[in-house]
């Protein structure tokens, strides 16, 4: 943990206080051949250090679009949005947040230690202190042993279990994840929920989760934010009472049912003027 | 070994019609020279004759072999002019001409290829270079080499270059352009997740190529040199031909046409798919050996 001191300074400093994610009046309109295609409209919403926030909603409801702006893969069009107190491509510059895809896209030519430790040499972070970071985050993510296996010879799981070990190995403090785990079969998917709040409550960082699948949404998030489509926007943001320590049986609570039906209902309502 | 059947049966049939071929083909000769003589040819005679011409129309699969014996092993240990007892290859055998289009293919090759790489990364990288570009590569291949091969021989002679290295450039005339083709879609093979994967690293165009793109485009990259070494190689040989066949396969070829010698023609053919089969092996190999330390071979 030498260079953090350094790091954290460039990204923006782990001490500062007020929203690490801020949004105001945030849309996105997209130019397509068909015409204008408004992806995302008057998104205003703060999330605070630590946080936990899932987006959740049917296809083309924007939460992949949102996460893509706060990573300043997509540019937005209209408002304001402020990562780590500074634009979203100087966060981006500033390597402020940890990317998790869909897909695990690791490289194929590449060992899972060869893959975690990409973004390291692309950070030019010496060679020694490489091995050691690898190391760790690939115990974080219960992978040691793994290192020196490809891809390949890994099952769906476990690979997307490497590339969020590789979103972890800069000291980015924000991990955006967009639905990590759709691929997987259910059973994967409970212990990988499972293991990502852990994760989460072992290193505090704040996620942002993208997901379709309600129990998650409602499993995982301190925040959940619930979108509708046509055009993209928000249409609810729920504050979940539960506790930080949640074992898999609290899906059985009575406060995560009711939890789970207002988020079936927001889901339901944004629907409702197309039924 | 599972395959030893199969190929021995292919094989076995591909000789048997050569074969059949021959005796269709020659049997005229033969009912000529019976003609001439007032004799009326016997199938015996017609079989025996159709495979024992000096200059037949197709030679017999036995006679190539011969051939290619004696010019090439025969030639060098117990010829005249061979290896043991001169030290240097012989003029006259096919290892030695071989060799010489061997030579200005690898050299070729080598021009083609790094042309073709280097063109492929200017495309990829740069947008003027990929509208410009491709089309010229394209419109470079449509011209018929052997209507192009006189002129750079000619224009490079005239500015004191000869031998070897017009030889090359025909040769890397030839195979650049697979080259090109096979690295551009293999610089582009990465999905968007990579890319987009790259940039929340901040990752710069260098760190891209080379973490990247280059090692994405490996498979493509072999693939494409394999078309490459044996356009190569044909584009040596056409080099040997408007240049008086004083050398190389491509002489030998023309030297047989002159004279009718059906049977070197052959022979000459033969040793270049020898030498093509084993260049395309090599690079195989090298393949082989580079994918499967990029732990992309299962």
């Amino acid at each position: 943990m030498r260079d953090d001191g350094a790091l954290m300074a460039e990204t923006g400093g782990s001490d500062r206080t007020g929203p690490v994610i801020e949004a105001s009046g945030l849309g996105l309109t997209f130019q397509t051949a068909d015409g204008p295609v408004r992806a995302l409209t008057g998104v205003d919403l703060a999330i605070g250090r630590g946080e936990f926030v899932s987006f959740i909603g049917p296809s083309g409801c924007g939460k992949t679009t949102f996460l893509r702006c706060v990573a300043a893969l997509e540019e937005p069009t209209e408002g304001r949005l402020s990562v780590n107190g500074m634009s979203a491509d100087a966060a981006r510059r500033a390597r402020a947040y940890g990317y998790v895809f869909q897909a695990a896209g690791l490289y194929p030519w590449r060992t899972i230690a060869g893959n975690v430790q990409l973004p390291l040499e692309i950070m030019g972070y010496p060679k020694a202190e490489r091995a050691e970071r690898v190391r760790k985050v690939l115990e974080l993510v219960e992978l040691s042993g793994f290192g020196n296996k490809f891809p390949w010879q890994l099952s769906g799981g476990m690979q997307q279990r490497a590339s969020i070990a590789r979103a972890l190995a800069f000291d980015a403090d924000i991990l955006l994840m967009d639905e990590p785990f759709g691929a997987l079969d259910e059973i994967v998917r409970d212990r990988l929920n499972e293991e990502l709040l852990k994760l989460w409550n072992r290193t505090g960082k704040t996620i942002l989760f993208v997901t379709h699948s309600i129990p998650e949404a409602v499993y995982l998030s301190t925040r959940i934010v619930v979108m509708s489509p046509r055009p993209g926007r928000i249409t609810d943001v729920i504050e979940s009472p539960l506790p930080r320590e949640r074992p898999l049986e609290i899906r059985d609570s009575r406060e995560f049912l009711e939890i789970a039906h207002r988020v079936r209902e927001g889901l339901r309502a944004g629907h409702a003027y197309e039924v | 070994m599972r395959s030893f059947l199969p190929v021995l049966t292919v094989v076995s049939a591909i000789v048997a019609i050569w074969y059949g071929a021959c005796v269709w083909l020659n049997a005229a000769w033969t009912r000529d020279q019976a003609a001439r003589a007032g004799e009326e040819a016997g199938f015996a005679e017609i079989l025996a004759g159709s495979f024992s011409q000096e200059r037949p129309v197709l030679p017999a699969p036995h006679q190539v072999a011969a051939e290619l014996w004696d010019a090439t092993v025969a030639e060098e240990l117990f010829g005249r002019r061979g290896i043991v007892r001169t030290g240097t290859l012989s003029n006259r055998s096919l290892v030695y001409h071989a060799w010489v289009t061997l030579s200005a293919t690898l050299l070729g090759f080598a021009f083609g290829a790094g042309l073709g790489i280097l063109l492929a990364v200017g495309i990829v990288h740069n947008r003027a270079m990929d509208m410009s570009v491709m089309p010229w590569a394209i419109a470079s291949q449509t011209i018929p080499i052997l209507a192009i091969a006189p002129m750079i021989i000619v224009v490079l002679n005239s500015v004191g270059l000869s031998g070897l290295i017009p030889k090359a450039i025909i040769s890397a005339y030839l195979s650049f352009f697979p080259v090109v083709v096979g690295m551009v879609k293999g610089l582009r093979s990465p999905d968007a997740i990579q890319l987009d994967l790259l940039r929340t690293y901040n990752a710069g165009r260098g760190a891209t190529f080379w973490k990247l793109r280059l090692p994405a485009s490996m498979p493509f990259l072999f693939a494409s040199l394999k078309v490459g070494a044996a356009a190569s190689l044909v584009g040596a040989i056409v080099g040997e031909l408007p240049t008086g066949a004083v050398a190389g396969l491509g002489a030998r070829l023309l030297t047989g046409s002159y004279y009718g010698q059906t049977v070197q023609i052959w022979a000459a053919l033969f040793a270049a798919a020898i030498v093509a089969a084993g260049l395309v092996g090599l690079i195989g190999w090298v393949e082989r050996r580079t994918l499967a330390r990029m732990g992309m071979a299962r």
